[in-house]
């Protein structure tokens, strides 16, 4: 177990005062609101059948990485973050604010390594004709890789794009591990915030469902949903994940760096959660979610959860199990609306929190299987929780500002 | 007694235990004697034909079997090798129960030819290959292994079930910084009072041919082949690249409170730690050199020191020209008069690039420096180059007195990153 809490005493409180999405249900917060209010789904079940993705909504790159040439060097995943970056600075009031910006913190969760998909066709097929002396793979990829390609795999060239297209530079750390790098991407940008370390964090994710490649390494587990969609608490036996594209960034903030500048807060962040349990016996998952809901301090009842649920099992039925501990709170599966978005999945989760808290509402349940109720309160409080598809659970306590 | 805290108040972070695997052998004793006696681990690549490349040398780790090889499955072997070792030399702990959390640099990690090449057998070739029939394969059952092998935590998922690491282990890449930013997140930990004992490992197996191939068309590697020994130049006027290798480091980190309260050797301090983002370009570093400035003047005020309290510099020193260049720039530009002065070498003549890995590899060079009173020589230093007038300790082994040392790392995507440690608690 890995705590970190801006609610003890002596901690720096840390707000939320920026938010970026880009998602398959559009980019924006409002495009983005009006879609879970609206209870749309964006799925394609045609352009990667069987297996379903939820594609990024037409997305003006331009807006956010104005020179051609910047996007020219990234592949898509990096296209989506360094927009959904450039929008979380916009909505934070610092987008081009040098002073700030040099001394920010940033913590991308990635993973990385787009391939080139004729490429690795072409490799072996020729192989598979017989083609296989030593030295072919070698001569193939000196003449058939792009040399800029690289650049566009590796994982922490997010970052690197953030600094070079919107200039946050005062730090830069990429997390890499699936669902849970972006939890930890948030737990450890808070945990210097609340210890006084860091003033201001940029903190997200981004991720691109649609590759053959990613399906390809999540077929070998079998975590792929195949043929039809269903709501992530509605799947049962056809259990599984559609993979999303989307891209969540938070601005993090210290409350006194906030108000000096006179930004508004969406919401705070008091406290981020982490653990990993080795899975081994049936019900770890559901464990290991009660222990951590136990260290968040002061969580009311009929609240609201948002979760990062994949449909992947067994997290998810465990995770259920753990969530009918508490009927009271209205739960909410972003897996439904906007896939699964993997590392982008805490982040995307947390910006929700905000996002509600801000406008004073839940948005509506999206599920056929009972398990999301209504809300009519404002919420006060949303615990954000995530269990990664393998491995890695978190949770965090997002709150209105008193 | 109130807790031990440096001039800033927070706890002090020691080191009490290390471990290193590079290309010249597993292990301090060995590593250390073979780096002060100025040899060379770069050789032949012999692990896959080399057929077509213009690079053909590399320092990687054979003598660490692994079959079916890929490089995650090496990483993960070598990441095992010298945590054992830092964790047996701490004493720290009971087998398998580390009482604080992992910090895991490691290469990103991605699905790899042999594997892509059994998915291409399974397809056979009497239908076209493309992504739509890989996937229509990789289900079943038959590859479930190849998902828990290349997800990104893996590696990092096997350290904590190995080792009882507490906690979220975290994963972390800035490229060729890597290994300096795990030990940085350590040390944070420490000091915001989260953990008494923080696991900080990096490791790099990615000695193959894509990412071998990925380097040499960005022109980033050396390309002289013969003698393999002779490819790595740091700061020389004739050097040409850098070389890939392969290796892993780990220290474990305690605060000194916890560290002397349970008795056990203090190997150094980690006093500081600075890191400052490039935004010029995606592989070159700013030409006024501003982020390297700033990220060593942030280190020194992190460890509350002045440049004048440097005794030894243990550079990037990648043997690149223009990352060698641009170091020279940086570290003159804040040690003034005294950068010729201070010993300035580079590890990496010997072991090569480790990538991921450099950070906590050099960082152990580092420690055992402060140890033995003894600096580890540029090797390959035959045409100094006189745009870089650094004492870069020449092609031999040098007794000196050091207190403190500086640890640079430089990576792809802007990433900066230096560590400064010292010998005993200030």
């Amino acid at each position: 177990m890995t705590d970190t809490s801006t609610s003890k005493t002596g901690a720096t409180e840390a707000w939320i005062t920026g938010i970026g999405l880009a998602t398959s249900l559009g980019e924006g917060l409002e495009a983005n609101w009006d879609g879970l209010t609206e209870r749309r789904i964006n799925v394609d079940d045609k352009g990667f059948a069987p297996y379903l993705v939820h594609p990024l909504a037409p997305v003006s790159f331009d807006a956010q990485i104005p020179k051609k040439g910047d996007q020219r060097q990234m592949e898509a995943w990096q296209r989506i973050g360094t927009y959904a970056a450039g929008l979380a600075l916009d909505s934070a009031g610092i987008k081009g604010n040098k002073d700030i910006l040099a001394r920010m913190d940033m913590i991308v969760a990635a993973g990385g390594g787009e391939r080139d998909l004729a490429v690795d066709s072409a490799i072996l097929n020729a192989e598979a004709q017989g083609n296989s002396a030593p030295g072919f793979l070698n001569e193939r990829l000196m003449s058939d890789l792009r040399p800029t390609l690289f650049l566009a795999q590796l994982s922490n060239l997010l970052a690197g794009n953030i600094a070079i297209v919107h200039g946050v530079t005062g730090s830069s750390r990429t997390f890499m591990g699936e669902e849970a790098a972006g939890v930890d991407a948030a737990r450890i940008a808070l945990a210097r915030i609340a210890s006084g370390q860091s003033d201001i964090a940029l903190v997200g994710a981004a991720h691109n469902g649609e590759r053959k490649d990613l399906l390809v390494l999540y077929e070998f587990g079998e975590f792929n949903l195949k043929d039809k969609f269903a709501p992530v608490w509605a799947r049962g036996k056809e259990s599984g994940f559609a993979l999303g594209s989307g891209g969540a960034f938070l601005v993090i903030e210290s409350r006194k760096h906030a108000e000096a500048r006179g930004a508004k807060p969406y919401a705070r962040l008091t406290q981020v959660v982490a653990d990993r349990t080795s899975r081994k016996s049936a019900g770890d998952v559901t464990t290991s979610l009660a222990k951590l809901w136990s260290q968040l301090e002061g969580v009311g009842s009929q609240g609201a959860i948002i979760t990062g649920a994949t449909g992947a099992e067994p997290a998810t039925s465990e995770e259920r199990a753990f969530l009918a501990a508490h009927p009271d709170f209205a739960v909410r599966a972003t897996g439904t609306s906007f896939g699964h978005t993997m590392e982008t999945q805490f982040p995307l989760g947390l910006a929700l929190a905000a996002l509600s808290i801000s406008k004073g509402k839940l948005f509506p349940p999206n599920d056929s299987a009972g398990v999301e109720i209504e809300m009519t309160k404002a919420p006060s409080q949303i615990v954000v929780t995530g269990a990664g598809h393998w491995r890695g659970e978190g949770m965090a306590l997002v709150e209105a500002v008193r | 007694m109130s807790a031990p805290r440096d001039t800033f108040g927070r706890p002090i972070v020691v080191v009490t235990g290390m471990g290193v695997v590079t290309s010249l052998g597993a292990g301090k004793k060995d590593n250390w004697t073979k780096l002060t006696a100025g040899e060379s681990g770069i050789h032949t690549i012999t692990r896959f034909p080399t057929d077509g490349l213009k690079t053909t040398m590399a320092g990687s780790i054979d003598f660490v079997p692994v079959d079916p090889f890929s490089s995650t499955d090496l990483s993960e072997r070598l990441a095992d090798l010298v945590t054992e070792e830092a964790i047996a030399q701490a004493g720290i702990g009971s087998k398998g129960d580390f009482p604080g959390p992992l910090f895991l640099a490691v290469a990103p990690v991605e699905v790899e030819w042999p594997q892509r090449q059994a998915l291409g057998r399974a397809i056979g070739s009497a239908t076209p290959i493309d992504y739509d029939q890989m996937l229509r394969v990789s289900g079943g059952g038959k590859f479930t292994d190849y998902h828990r092998r290349f997800l990104f935590g893996s590696v990092a998922d096997h350290l904590a079930d190995t080792f009882g690491t507490k906690g979220s282990p975290i994963s972390l890449s800035t490229a060729c910084a890597s290994g300096a930013t795990a030990i940085q997140l350590g040390v944070e930990a420490i000091r915001r009072g989260e953990a008494d004992a923080a696991l900080c490992v990096a490791t790099d197996g990615s000695v193959n041919p894509e990412a071998l191939i990925r380097f040499s068309l960005l022109s980033a590697l050396s390309t002289q082949n013969d003698p393999p020994q002779g490819a790595a130049k740091p700061f020389a006027k004739n050097r040409d690249g850098f070389v890939m290798a392969e290796g892993a480091g780990a220290l474990v980190l305690e605060s000194l409170e916890a560290a002397t309260a349970r008795g056990a050797r203090i190997l150094g301090v980690l006093a500081g730690c600075g890191e400052l983002a490039d935004s010029f370009h995606r592989t070159r570093s700013s030409p006024d050199g501003k982020p390297i400035i700033g990220c060593v003047r942030n280190a020194l005020a992190d460890a509350g020191l002045d440049a004048d309290q440097i005794d030894y510099i243990n550079a990037h020193g990648t043997g690149t020209p223009e990352n060698d260049k641009m170091e020279y720039l940086g570290i003159s530009t804040v040690f003034g008069e005294r950068a010729s002065k201070v010993p300035v070498s580079s590890n990496k003549s010997m072991v090569g690039h480790t990538l991921s890995a450099a950070g906590a590899v050099e960082a152990v060079f580092s420690l055992l420096t402060l140890e033995h009173q003894r600096i580890p020589p540029t090797i390959n230093y035959d045409v100094p180059d006189p745009a870089i007038p650094f004492d870069v300790v020449p092609n031999t082994a040098r007794d000196a007195r050091v207190t403190t040392v500086m640890s640079n790392s430089f990576g792809f995507g802007g990433q900066n990153a230096s560590l400064i440690i010292t010998g005993e608690p200030a």
